[in-house]
Parts: C-alpha cells; structure tokens; sequence
C-alpha cells in the first residue's frame, strides 16, 4: 500500500467516527470533553455553531452518531452522545452575547424560505449574519414546523423549542405565519435573489381496506392527529386504541394516545419487531409504559356497524427473506378482530408538491419529486433550492441542518456569481496534546464505565400530563461519569516514520493489538497478515513509508482506543497523539477567498 | 513508565490457545520501564511464547535477580509463581525451587550485570549442574539500573554514552554457556519476536539448561552512535544461522526445506524442533563448531543469532542425581520413611 496521506482532512476525520457519521459533522468528542470540564456553555457554543438546535437535538436526534460510536465495537455500547448534547443545553449560562448578529447594513441580497420547519430556520441563521434579508412564509401560526406539530411536548417541551426557534428569527428574519404558498409560479414573480423550498413531507400515507371510508371519523392520520394534539384541536381519545405502523411516528402516536385518555393502547407491524423502523430507544420507551406491540399482523378490514368503527380485522403473516428482500407470507391461521374506538395510522409520509407547477423550470423526476443536486440543493431552476424533508422524502431534523448549511453556502454563492461547484474546504487543525513524558492534555485513561441511562419522570404524573418531559437528563455527575467513556476519537496517533527505531515498544504496549511492523503488500493482504486481520472494511489502515529494515508501520483504525500508551511508551517520540479538529464549511467560508 | 492503567479492553477476534486464553491473559503489571527499553520486548515474546504453548499460568515459575531486566518477572505471567532475588543469585533460588519441584516450568530472567559480573560463579555452576530451566539473559552490555556503567558484556571497541573508552574484554555469555555444559544455547535480539518467539518456545520445550543471550538495547543509557548493543548497530551485524520452528506434538511438519539446510529434533515433551540451517555447512550439534562459529563471526565483527548449539541427550540434575520424581510437597510419609522392617535391612548391611 502507498503510505497514507495524513495530509488529506477527511482521513482523519473518518476515524473520529461519531463526527464522520453526523450529517452536519459535529465535533462530538470536541463538545464531550468541554461537559467533563464543565465548560457547558462552550460545548453547546460549538454544537450550535455546527447542529443549530442543541437543545432539541440533545432530546430528540434520530443520534446516526451512536451506532458508529467506537465504543460499540470496543464494548457494544456506544457513549450517550445525544443525551450528552442536552447536558450542555440545559446546563449552559447566558449565551446571548456569543451569538453572531446581523448587520445593520445588509448586502441588499433578499431570500425566501418557504416553510419554518429546521431546514428554513437554519439556512436562515447561516445567511443572516452575512447580510441577506431573510423572509419566512409560513403555512402555521407558529415556527418549527414537525418539530412542533409532531414531536410530542413529553419529549421534547415547548420552552425548549422556542428558545432555540426564536434565537435565530430573533437575529431579524422576518416571518410571515399563517401563509400557505399555493403556487410557486406566483410566489417567483415576488423579488426575491433566491427561494428555498423548506415545507417538508407533509402528507401522511393512508389505507385504503375496506371500512376505511365508513369509519373516517375515528380513524386518523397519525402525523395529522399529533399536529391536532399539538395545537389542541383534540384532546381526548377513544378507551381502545389501535396504532398502525413501526416507526417513530407510531411510537409517539401510541404514547400520545396513553396520555389523552386511551386505557388499551396497542400497535400493531405488519412486519417482524426486528425489522420496525422506530428506532430502539424510542420502542423502548413505548415498552416502558407498557405498550404492547403485536408483530406479523397485517389490517385487512375495518370492522363497523351503524356507521361506527368497532374493530380491526387482522390476517397474521410470517416473514420470509430471499435474497435480502423481505416477503410476508399470510400463515393460514383465522383472521383476528381486534375490538377498538380508534386507529391511529402511521404508516408513512409522503411529499406533497401539488403547489409546485410543472411548466415553471422545475423539473421532476422519480417518485414524482423535484431533481435536487445532492451536493448544491440546487434545482434545476437555478435560483430554487431545495432541503429537510422536502429535497428526498422524510428524514430526521439534523439531516434537515445539514442540507441547510449546503443550501446556505449555495445560495451565498449563487448571489455572489460564484460557482456552486466549488465548494469551501473545512476547517481543521492537528496540534499535539503532549504536555509531559506521560502527561496530555486530554484524558487518556480508558473508563471501564457502562453506559448510564438518563433517569426518568415518575411516570404517574407524565403519563397523567402529555406536556411533562418523561427524561429527566443527567445531573452533572452522571454527565461527567458518561462523558468520560467518550475515547477521544478526535486525538489523533500520529506516525513520523523518520524518527522510529523499530523497537516495538508501541506494539508490546497496545491494548487492541492495532500496531504493526510487517513487510508491505497491497491492502487486502495486509488486512490478512497483520497480527490480528483486519476484517472491518469500513476502516481504514494507516501505513507510513519504508523503514529501516524495509518494512512499514500498519495500523488497523478499527480498535484503537486512543488512549496514547503507544506515544507513552515511544522512546523517541515517533508516535504522538495529536488533537484533530474539523469543523465543516458553513456559508461565511464560501466567499471569503 | 506510564500513568493510566493499560485497558482491560482487547481485540475481540484475538486467538485463543488450547486453554482458551488469549495471549493477554498472560500479561503482567504495566512496565516502569524507559519506553522503548529492549526488555520490554523479551517480556512480550516471552508471554507470546507461553500463550502459544497454552502453558497453564500456575505451572510456571519466574525467577530473577537484580536489575532493569530482573525486574521484567513483575510484567509477564501475572498468575504465575515468582521470586525476585538477590543481585546475581537467582541460580541458587532456582536451583533450590527446581530440586522441591520438577514439575515446573522454570524461567529465570536476569541482566548481563546480574549473570555476566556479581552472578558470573553462580552462573557457570548452574550450567554445569544442567539445571532443567530457561535462563534468559536480556543482555544491553550496561547496568542499566544503576544508570550506566559497563557490564561485563560490553564490547572493548564500544564506548560509554559520554564517549569513555571501555578498557576491558567483554565475556561471551553463549561461548561460556556451551562450554559449561548448557545443552541449548541460542542468542537473539529483542528486536526480532519472528526469531526470539520460537526460541523461547523451543527452549521451554527442552529438558536440561536452555540459555538464551537476548541482545536487549538499553535506550538510556546504551543506545547512542559509539554502542555496539544499540538497535541500529545490531541490526547492521546480525549474522542469523537458521530460523526455528516449532512444531507441537501432533502437528505436521508442513514446510519443506533443501536438503542438507534442515535438522529435525525431536524434543522430550513430544514435540518437534525444525531448524532451518542458512548455511549448510554449520552443524549446531557440535560444541566445538559452535564455539569456532561464535569466535569467527566475531572476528568479523558480526553477532550470530538464532540456535547456536543443541545437545539432543536432553539430561538434566534430576537424572544425574536420580533423585524422586515426585514433587518434595506430594511426599508422603510413607515415601519419606521407609519403616522399621527397612531400617533394620540397611543397619544390617553395616554389620
Ligand atoms: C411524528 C414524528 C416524529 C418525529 N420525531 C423526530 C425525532 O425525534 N427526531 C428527529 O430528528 N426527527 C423527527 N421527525 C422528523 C423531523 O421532524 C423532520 O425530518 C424535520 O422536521 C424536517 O424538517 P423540515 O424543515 O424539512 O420540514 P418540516 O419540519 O416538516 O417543516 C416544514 C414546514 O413547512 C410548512 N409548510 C408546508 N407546506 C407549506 C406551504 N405550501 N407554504 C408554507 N408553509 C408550508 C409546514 O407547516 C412546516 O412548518 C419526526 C417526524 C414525525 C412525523
Ligand atoms: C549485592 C548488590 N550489589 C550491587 C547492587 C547494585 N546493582 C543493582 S542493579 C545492578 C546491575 C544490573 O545490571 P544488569 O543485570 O545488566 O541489569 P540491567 O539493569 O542492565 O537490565 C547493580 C550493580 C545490588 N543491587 N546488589
Ligand atoms: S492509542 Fe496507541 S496504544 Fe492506544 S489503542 Fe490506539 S494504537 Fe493502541
Ligand atoms: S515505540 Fe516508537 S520507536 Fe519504537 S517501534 Fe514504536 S514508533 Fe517506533
Ligand atoms: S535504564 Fe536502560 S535497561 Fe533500564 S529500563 Fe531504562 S532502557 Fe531499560
Ligand atoms: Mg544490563
């Protein structure tokens, strides 16, 4: 293998791999060993600055981090990394004076956001402090869009949401609520430099069995009862529920039932439980207040009599997978009827661009959605940009934040007649962290610690009130005692072959075998010969150039704890541990050069 | 020396022996060492060596004297039996311990200070007993513990780190050894595991004295340009004579070398060692050759490593004394006192 370019940004940043996997690349160990250091309003300083949304993020990201987390292939579970983000959310002291402000001379550039979901209010906090007249149009009388219409208030309170809704509209982005755009082609005759298309997936799926027509007045959309709840248009619900669909609005469907009234609250998956697409935490949490949830059942019919739902008739299946592709094949067994006064349908979200004409330059494409370029947001009108829900179908708010910074830095240079090709290059620094023969500047010990879960509300009073949080949070012991699992992924092990002197000391002394001194060969054979073979392709060997002897220095990235003994133990410093800090570009970088 | 614990986390797809175990169940407390010290490497092999032939922790003893080197017993084999002793003495106390019990494994570890100056009688007394043991001497040509002066092992053409002439002969550990009666006698390099690793296997897998003169560098205080035991001058004068493989009892012998390049021993515990010869005309069975090979390399100005000289009887101070085959502990009193009826038979024969 050619030795390995350290110089390029992004291999370094692949080890760091909480930081790799979040879409808008938060420097996750960054932000952890500020909480260890009790430096709360800094850690939620630099998650703002990357995530926009810390304190709601820190409650309800759908955490890509944690499933990359090292610490869950070094001991199966990952550092609570969200909840972490909370910690400094709600621990932080005043932060106003730290928050950028928009000039009062502005660049004379005026942007249109539809929608005032996260994807609108963060491409409106990366444009504002650069002088673009930001204007909101909002279909609801409030911003946040699904954040506030459909996360329930039990996860994540009101206060919470606005403080962070209003940090950004109070930099001076007009809003206008209670505005639903019917058609694009009238909107652009307005004057505006460019339009950003943040109005989400705002259809729920239906189902079409028979009864469905006959029962309408107790069978609901999910997403469009947990907007009723939020706006308390509905506040009661039927003794027996049924929630249809395994995924998170299910989840919060069931739970929200729970607290409106519902006595037997039941959800039923036409899948196996493994394949339900909530994520694990959340079915958890329905568990915990004892949902049940019935797997391998199919709704064939709702069952009704003088006009009113009685029950739901379910065939039962069972899965069969050939060739990676899932088949639910009915089990003969007879159908069950499952008695109930209301269903909750959550089985999906749709985008809905009826307002979007076809002859104005858009152009569509599969699935019938607008073409959005994956890097730009671009569409193919030039000065419409797409993101969150909106550009590819439902995903979760810190994808939204993500495409909102790609947007903002599109639409900045889109007004500067720039190319939006040329993207701006991230920020990144390396400096050692040595301060002694064995002393760093980070914590290198490795905490035998397991996970510590968030304590919980006395579920008397949640489940009696849907506006009480059930997560209490950590206190700032438990935040210390978790943060210190974190490894510190970001402090890099840098090689500097010149000074090695091929001693093995580094290669005695590693806990997860992951250093090397073999003859080169070509990566699939050094995946093979090293001392324990690499088998996670996903990660990359770090080889440096010939040695003395011919050979090369390979290191497996899988295991490694970054617990710097191999610095320690270097008698001549060819190993060291070096802090690696990337900060992905935001809008303020794209025209700077 | 290092501050945080090593972690208990390991490699999960790390192999397993016959017991089960992996080979960091068989470290031992983190080192306090200077980082980059060669014994720190020896202790590695030496665990590497015991994990492959699954030996079970509490089967083995380690012995040492004083020194950086002597210390190393505290940093391999956590589980296994100990004893640190006197500056150069550690011969007596394995000599003591092997007699109560041959059913050990021994592994002296000790410093050329420890074996080549104070310990040098206790030294050549052990070899000519053929103690049934491993005496690993991590030889770095320094006392390295008391920061720096010449040991005994230190060639005349090497200087000190300030640039002081040595003014006396250096002894060969490996020349002595065979002359004294050591039955296995092999020399490596902390450096090389690929080489030190089999070795260490093979001489625990012999019965009688296996000695090993380890070229272990001192980075302190032994490691500088004017060194002849720094990891660059040995790498620049190592003459290897052959490789070893090790191959336990059971197991098929599956790789095929020239003719006249490979020796083939069986060892006592069944297994077999397959020597692998660079050069054809060298024959490690003799003492004599040996000895001329190790004098004209050095004439050269090479170090020969690998397995220097094999005496295929295997006999040990148990055999020469035909002492009990049982450990003194399992002794009965009926083994011990043979009873009347005895006594009388022996006190006759005297009359
Ligand atoms: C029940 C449920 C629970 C969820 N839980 C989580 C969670 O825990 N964590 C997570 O990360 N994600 C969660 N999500 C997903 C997440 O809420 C969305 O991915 C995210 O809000 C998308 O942001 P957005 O800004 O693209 O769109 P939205 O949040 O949908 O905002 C779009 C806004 O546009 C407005 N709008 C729509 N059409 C028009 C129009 N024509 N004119 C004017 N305004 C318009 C809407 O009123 C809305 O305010 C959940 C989704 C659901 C349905
Ligand atoms: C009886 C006695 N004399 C002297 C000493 C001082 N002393 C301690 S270690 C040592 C030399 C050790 O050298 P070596 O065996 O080569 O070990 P190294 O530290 O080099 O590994 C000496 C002279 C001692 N501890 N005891
Ligand atoms: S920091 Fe060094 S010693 Fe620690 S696990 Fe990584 S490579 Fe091994
Ligand atoms: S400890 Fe340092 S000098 Fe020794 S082999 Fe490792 S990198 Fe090289
Ligand atoms: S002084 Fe020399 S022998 Fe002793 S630990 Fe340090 S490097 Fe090793
Ligand atoms: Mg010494």
């Amino acid at each position: 293998m050619k030795p390995t370019k350290i110089s390029n940004p992004e291999y370094f940043h692949k080890v760091v791999d909480c930081q790799w996997a979040c879409p808008a690349h938060t420097p996750v160990p960054e932000y952890i060993r500020l909480i260890a250091a009790g430096r709360y309003t800094d850690a939620y300083m630099i998650n703002w600055e990357s995530n926009v949304f810390p304190g709601i993020l820190g409650r309800t990201c759908d955490r890509p981090c944690e499933p990359a987390c090292r610490r869950v292939r070094v001991e199966d579970e990952p550092v609570a990394i969200c909840r972490l983000k909370r910690v400094a959310a709600d621990y932080k002291g005043e932060i106003d004076d730290l928050i950028p402000t928009a000039p009062e001379q502005k660049n004379g550039k005026k942007i249109a956001l539809l929608g005032a979901g996260p994807v609108s209010l963060a491409v409106a906090r990366d444009l504002m402090p650069l002088g673009y007249e930001c204007k909101i149009f909002e279909r609801d009388p409030v911003p946040g869009g699904l954040m506030r219409t459909n996360i329930p208030s039990f996860r994540l309170p009101e206060e919470v949401l606005n403080e962070e809704c209003d940090r950004i509209i109070n930099m001076g982005v007009e809003v206008q609520y209670n505005k639903e755009i019917k058609s694009l082609k009238e909107f652009l005759k307005e004057d505006f430099d460019a339009v950003f298309v943040g109005t989400g997936a705002p259809k729920g799926k239906d189902l079409n069995i028979p009864g469905r027509e006959e029962c309408d007045k107790n069978i609901h959309i999910g997403i469009d009862f947990l907007a009723s709840v939020a706006f308390e248009h509905v506040k009661k619900i039927g003794k027996k529920v049924i929630v249809l669909g395994g995924g998170n609005t299910a989840m919060d469907c069931c739970r929200t039932a729970i607290r409106l009234g519902g006595k037997d609250v039941r959800v039923y998956v036409r899948s196996p439980k493994v394949d339900m697409k909530a994520s694990d935490w959340e079915i958890e949490e329905a568990e915990m207040e004892n949902i049940p949830i019935y797997e391998n059942h199919v709704p064939k019919e709702f069952i009704h009599k003088n006009g009113k739902l009685k029950a739901v008739a379910f065939e039962k299946v069972k899965a069969e997978y050939k060739d990676g592709r899932r088949k639910l094949i009915p089990t003969g067994e007879p159908i069950e009827i499952v008695e109930c006064d209301d269903v909750l349908m959550a089985i999906g979200q749709d985008n809905a661009f009826e307002w979007i004409e076809k002859d104005i330059g858009i152009e569509f494409g599969e699935w019938d959605m607008p073409i959005v370029d994956r890097t730009t947001m671009q569409s193919t009108l030039p000065r419409v940009f797409f993101g969150g829900d909106a550009a590819w179908g439902p995903e979760n708010i810190i994808t939204a934040v993500a495409h909102a910074h790609q947007a903002a830095i599109s639409i900045d240079l889109f007004c500067n007649n720039k190319s939006l090709k040329k993207r701006p290059e991230p920020h990144v620094f390396l400096e050692s962290t040595k301060m002694g023969l064995h002393e760093w500047s980070y914590d290198n010990g490795y905490a035998e610690v397991d996970r510590l879960a968030v304590p919980h509300a006395d579920p008397k009073v949640t489940l009696a009130d849907r506006k009480v949080e059930v997560e209490l949070g950590y206190d700032d012991r438990m935040a210390f005692e978790e943060a210190a699992r974190c490894l510190n992924c970001d402090v890099q092990t840098v090689f500097e072959e010149k000074r090695c002197i091929e001693c093995d000391a580094c290669v005695d002394i590693c806990p997860e075998d992951c250093i090397n001194f073999i003859q080169n060969a070509d990566e699939q054979e050094l995946r093979e010969n090293i001392r324990v073979p690499a088998l996670n392709l996903a990660q990359d060997l770090y080889v440096s150039g010939k040695l003395p002897t011919k050979r090369v220095m390979v290191k497996d990235e899988d295991l490694c704890l970054h617990c710097g003994l191999c610095a320690e133990r270097c008698p001549t410093g060819a190993w060291d541990m070096q802090k690696f800090f990337y900060f992905g570009a935001q809008s303020h970088d794209g025209c700077k050069k | 020396m290092s501050f945080i614990k090593k972690p208990n986390a390991r490699h999960p797809n790390l192999p397993k022996n016959k017991l089960g175990l992996t080979r960091r169940d068989y470290e031992g407390a983190l080192s306090t060492l200077c980082a980059g010290c060669g014994h720190d490497s020896v202790s590695s092999a030496i665990i590497e060596a015991c994990f492959q032939l699954s030996i079970p922790a509490h089967r083995l003893a380690k012995l040492s004297g004083i020194g950086c080197s002597s210390k190393t017993p505290t940093y391999f084999l956590n589980k296994s039996h100990g004893f640190n002793s006197v500056h150069g003495r550690m011969p007596s106390v394995a000599t003591g311990a092997n007699l109560a019990n041959r059913d050990l494994y021994y592994l002296g570890v000790s410093g050329d200070g420890d074996t080549a100056s104070i310990g040098l009688g206790q030294f050549c007394h052990i070899m000519r007993r053929r103690l049934n043991m491993v005496y690993i001497c991590e030889n770095n040509g320094t006392y390295g513990l008391t920061k720096g002066q010449f040991s005994a092992t230190n060639d005349k053409e090497s200087k000190s780190r300030k640039g002081v002439d040595n003014m006396f002969e250096s002894i060969d550990l490996a020349a002595l050894a065979i002359q004294l009666g050591a039955g296995f006698v092999a020399r490596s390099f902390s450096g090389d595991k690929d080489q030190l690793i089999p070795l260490i296997r093979a001489a625990l897998s012999y019965k009688g004295f296996a000695f090993i003169d380890v070229i272990s560098p001192c980075v302190t205080f032994n490691n500088h340009a004017q060194s002849t035991k720094s990891y660059e001058y040995f790498r620049e004068h190592n003459e290897a004579v052959g490789f070893l493989d090790v191959i336990p009892e059971n197991e098929e012998i599956s790789v095929n070398y020239a003719e006249g390049k490979s020796i083939e021993v069986n060892v006592h515990d069944g297994s077999k060692m397959l020597l692998h010869k660079l050069n054809k005309s060298y024959d490690p069975g003799s003492r004599r050759k040996a000895i001329g090979k190790i004098n004209d390399s050095r004439d050269k100005g090479e170090i020969i490593t690998g397995l220097i000289y094999l005496d295929q009887n295997e006999e040990d101070l148990h055999d020469t004394l035909l002492t009990t085959e049982k450990p003194l502990n399992q002794l009965k009193k009926k083994d011990l006192s043979p009873g009347l009826k005895k006594l009388r038979q022996v006190n006759k024969s005297f009359s």
